[in-house]
C-alpha cells in the first residue's frame, strides 16, 4: 500500500464521509431507478405504439421511431447538456437532480423501447393470427399472448441495460449532480488517497449493481419457461 | 342456418393476384373438401374468409348478409361464427392445452369460467387428450397439438369450421388420430370447409369436392364421381398423380 494510506483510514472512515458517499450513492440509485422505471413504461408504450396498424396512429408511430433512433444515437452527455441548457434557456429554475432525471429518462426510454420492440418481434406472427381469428383485440393479444412470451427475450438485455445505466448516470455530475463518482472525486480532492475514495466508490457501485444482477436472474427464471414453474 | 356464399372473390399479396375470382357455396351441413396443388390459393381463400387478408373484390355473404371486410364490426361478427384451424396449429405457446381451449370463451366472450372449464375438459377428452390437458404446446407432439387446436376452435361453438391442411405438418403415424376427430365432427353434422391432401379421407368424409388451381376453382363435384371421372384436364392430371396410400 502506498505510504500514508493506512494512517489515513481512521480519518477517512468518519460519519461525515460515509454520509457524503451514501448520499451521493442514493442520487446514483435514484437517477437509475427513475430512468429504469420511466424507461420501461414509456419505452414499453412506444414499442407497443409502433406495433399498431392503421392510418390514425401513423404520425405517432413515425414520431416514436424517430425518437428511438435519435436518442440511441446521441451521446448521453449531449442529451444531458441539451436538457440542461434547454431548461436554462426556458428560464426554469430546476433542481439539478430533476435535470439529470429528465436526461436519463429520455435516454432509457429510447433504449428500452428498442429492447421491448425486439421482444415483441420475437413472438411468432402466427400467435397474432390465432388471437385475431378468435376476436382478441390488439390489447388483449398483447396482454394475454404476446407480452407473456416476450418477457424472456426482454429481460436479459433490459437488466444488462439497467446495470450499464447505473454506471452511466455518473455523467450527471457534468451538470453538477453530486452522484457517486463525483463524490469520490471530491473526497479525493480533499486529500484522501485514491485507493480509499475510489475503493469505497467501487464497493458502493458493486453493492448497488450486484443485487440488480441477481434480481434479473431470478426474474429470468420466473418468466423463461412458464411450464417449469 | 349458416350458409356461406362466396362470389367472384379476388385477393392479392402486395399487388400480385393470388385469387382470381373464386365462387363457392357452403351450405349448412355441408362438408366441402378442397384440394389442389400447393400454391393454388387454398390457404389464401381461408385467410380471406376469416378476415386475415382483405379481399380485393368479390362478395362474401353469411346467411344472405354481406360481410364487409373493411368494417371491424362485420369481421368480429363473422369471427364469432367461423373458426379456423391452421396447418401449423398455432397454439398459444404460453398456455397449457386447457388454457388454450378456455382463453377465448372466458376472456373474450366473457362466459363463466367453471362452465367453460367443464366444456373444455369434455372437448379435450373427445379429441383424446384428457391425460395431457395441463401440458404446454412444446410438450405435446404435433398431432396432439393439432387436436388441441381443433378443440380450441370447437370451444368457440362455430357454425362453420375451416380446416387448412391440418395433417400436412404431422408425422404419418400421427395423421390418423386427427382425421378420426374430423370424421367424428362430420358425422355429428358440423359444417366444414376442409383443405387437405388426404384424398381418401376427403373422398370418404366430404359431401362435395372442389379443386383449386391457379387461384380459381376448376372443378367441383360429388367425391365419388370427382375421383372416378374428373371432367377437366387439370383435375384429371391432379387425380392421376394421387397415391391412394391409405387404402
Ligand atoms: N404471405 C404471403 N405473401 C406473399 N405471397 C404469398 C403469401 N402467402 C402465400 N403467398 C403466395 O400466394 C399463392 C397462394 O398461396 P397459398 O394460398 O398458400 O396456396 P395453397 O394453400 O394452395 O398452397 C402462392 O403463390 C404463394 O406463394
Ligand atoms: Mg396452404
Amino acid at each position: 500500500m502506498p505510504h500514508g494510506v493506512i494512517e489515513q483510514i481512521p480519518r477517512f472512515l468518519t460519519w461525515y464521509n460515509a454520509a457524503f458517499l451514501l448520499r451521493a450513492a442514493s442520487f446514483t440509485l435514484a437517477l437509475s431507478a427513475v430512468g429504469s422505471v420511466v424507461g420501461i413504461l414509456a419505452g414499453g408504450a412506444i414499442a407497443v405504439l409502433r406495433r399498431t396498424r392503421g392510418w390514425a396512429l401513423a404520425p405517432l408511430r413515425g414520431l416514436g421511431t424517430l425518437y428511438v433512433e435519435l436518442f440511441r444515437r446521441i451521446p448521453f452527455l449531449v442529451t444531458l447538456l441539451l436538457v440542461f441548457y434547454a431548461t436554462q434557456l426556458g428560464g426554469y429554475d430546476m433542481p439539478l437532480f430533476a435535470i439529470g432525471a429528465i436526461a436519463v429518462s429520455l435516454i432509457s426510454t429510447a433504449y428500452l423501447a428498442e429492447i421491448v420492440r425486439a421482444g415483441l418481434a420475437s413472438v411468432h406472427p402466427n400467435q397474432w393470427h390465432s388471437a385475431a381469428v378468435a376476436n382478441f383485440s390488439f390489447m388483449q393479444t398483447l396482454r394475454l399472448v404476446v407480452i407473456p412470451q416476450a418477457w424472456s427475450v426482454v429481460l436479459p438485455p433490459a437488466f444488462g441495460f439497467f446495470i450499464m445505466f447505473l454506471k452511466d448516470t455518473a455523467l450527471a455530475s457534468q451538470v453538477g449532480v453530486v452522484e457517486l463518482t463525483y463524490a469520490g472525486k471530491t473526497l479525493n480532492n480533499r486529500g484522501f488517497a485514491p485507493v480509499l475514495t475510489f475503493g469505497a466508490v467501487l464497493l458502493l457501485y458493486f453493492a448497488m449493481s450486484y443485487p440488480l444482477t441477481l434480481l434479473g436472474r431470478r426474474l429470468e427464471v420466473l418468466v423463461a419457461r412458464p411450464r417449469h414453474r | 342456418m349458416p350458409d356461406l356464399a362466396i362470389a367472384d372473390l379476388h385477393a392479392a399479396y402486395a399487388g400480385r393476384t393470388v385469387l382470381g375470382g373464386v365462387s363457392l357455396n357452403v351450405a349448412s351441413g355441408d362438408v366441402v373438401g378442397m384440394i389442389g396443388p400447393s400454391g393454388s390459393g387454398k390457404s389464401t381463400l381461408l385467410r380471406v374468409l376469416v378476415g386475415l387478408l382483405p379481399p380485393v373484390s368479390g362478395l362474401v355473404t353469411l346467411d344472405g348478409a354481406t360481410v364487409d371486410y373493411r368494417r371491424k364490426a362485420d369481421v368480429r361478427a363473422l369471427r364469432d361464427r367461423l373458426a379456423i384451424v391452421f396447418q401449423q396449429y398455432n397454439l398459444f405457446q404460453n398456455m397449457t392445452a386447457l388454457e388454450n381451449v378456455m382463453v377465448a370463451p372466458v376472456r373474450i366472450r366473457g362466459r363463466p369460467r367453471t362452465e367453460v372449464r367443464a366444456e373444455a375438459i369434455d372437448l379435450l377428452s373427445r379429441v383424446g387428450l384428457s391425460e395431457r390437458m395441463n401440458a404446454y404446446p412444446d410438450q405435446l407432439s404435433g398431432g396432439q397439438q393439432q387436436r388441441v387446436a381443433i378443440a380450441r376452435a370447437l370451444a368457440l361453438k362455430p357454425e362453420i369450421l375451416l380446416l387448412d391442411e391440418v395433417t400436412s405438418a404431422l408425422d404419418p403415424e400421427l395423421v390418423g388420430d386427427v382425421l378420426d376427430v374430423i370424421r367424428g365432427l362430420a358425422a355429428a353434422g358440423m359444417t366444414m370447409l376442409i383443405v387437405s391432401h388426404e384424398m381418401s379421407f376427403i373422398r370418404d368424409v366430404a359431401s362435395r369436392v372442389v379443386m383449386m388451381a391457379d387461384g380459381s376453382i376448376v372443378e367441383e363435384g360429388r367425391p365419388a364421381e370427382f375421383f372416378r371421372e374428373p371432367q377437366t384436364e387439370r383435375a384429371r392430371a391432379f387425380v392421376g398423380r394421387i397415391r391412394w396410400h391409405r387404402d
